[in-house]
């Protein structure tokens, strides 16, 4: 899981030009939306095209993103239950 | 007070040019998103939507900074009453183009979200807290007959009291910039077609 989150962390901060920010400056259990790194609605769907071409993995119903992408963590382990990690 | 061109920049060949005077020089085999990255860091104040900006916007909201240095005109003249007006030629067409080759594989929303030019407007308003009335043309060439007169119908009629005029054009590597302040001041260049052409041919 620390490995996944690790990765994780990376692709994000690649995938969404998170500029300035490191992987020790997201915890895993820190928000993604709002507070923490305060993502919007466009990042979301990266991160949505993220899971689709790293992990083979897509999101059917779109009410579950907001758990999925609660955290880091939370993404990791929507990934190990679900995908390819 | 007169209608004038209180300040203005222009940002050609890696070059930055305010009000006549030269802030920046790179070298010309610079990458542009390496120029327009020193550039943000030269001006502007940390703004991380920036980083997620097209180059079109990037290289729109760059020149603002350096426009509007420490000019907030929404306090000065109120939200509604600043308009911007700009054009280019190529639309968004760089930006477009990125995007369809995303389309093969996994679109991009990021990019997207940028495949219209009048985006460079809205994040200019953003970061500024402009909420008056734009605009966006396309032109085959500067046309500053068209934008003096249009600024100067904007004012005249109260519809704003302060103007952008932009034209921000990239494509294919090659990008030019110049934007101008209108407002009604007794400092500054007159507002006409001839003073708009003299200050784009910098």
């Amino acid at each position: 899981m620390d490995a996944l989150i690790a990765k994780l962390k990376t692709q994000i901060i690649q995938q969404l030009n998170l500029e300035g920010v490191s992987p020790d400056d997201i915890s895993p259990d820190d928000p993604l939306f709002g507070e923490g790194l305060g993502l919007d609605s466009i990042d979301a769907l990266e991160l949505i095209v993220l899971l689709e071409k790293n992990y083979g993995i897509k999101i059917e119903n779109p009410a579950d993103g907001k758990k999925i992408f609660a955290t880091i963590r939370s993404i990791a382990e929507y990934i190990t239950a679900n995908g390819k990690a | 007070m007169k209608t004038v061109i209180s300040s203005y920049c222009v940002i050609r060949n890696h070059q930055i040019m305010v009000n006549g005077e030269t802030v920046l020089t790179k070298e010309k085999d610079l990458p542009f998103s390496e120029f327009i990255k020193t550039a943000y860091d030269l001006n502007a104040l940390p703004y991380l939507k920036f980083f997620k900006m097209d180059d079109l916007c990037k290289l729109a909201f760059v020149a603002s900074e350096f426009l509007l240095k420490n000019n907030k005109l929404a306090e000065q003249y109120g939200a509604e009453n600043v308009s911007l007006l700009f054009a280019n030629t190529s639309s968004s067409l760089d930006t477009d183009i990125n995007y369809y080759n995303t389309v093969k594989d996994f679109p991009s929303p990021a990019l997207f979200v940028y495949t219209l030019p009048n985006i460079m407007l809205g994040e200019i308003c953003i970061r500024n807290k402009i909420k008056g009335k734009t605009a966006f043309f396309i032109f085959e060439q500067f046309q500053a007959e068209f934008l003096c007169n249009y600024a100067t119908q904007l004012i005249r009629h109260k519809k704003a009291k302060a103007v952008i005029i932009g034209w921000v054009e990239l494509l294919n590597k090659n990008y030019d910039a110049f934007l101008c302040l209108i407002e009604e001041t007794d400092n500054g260049i007159a507002l006409t077609k001839q003073n708009l052409e003299k200050l784009y041919t910098t």
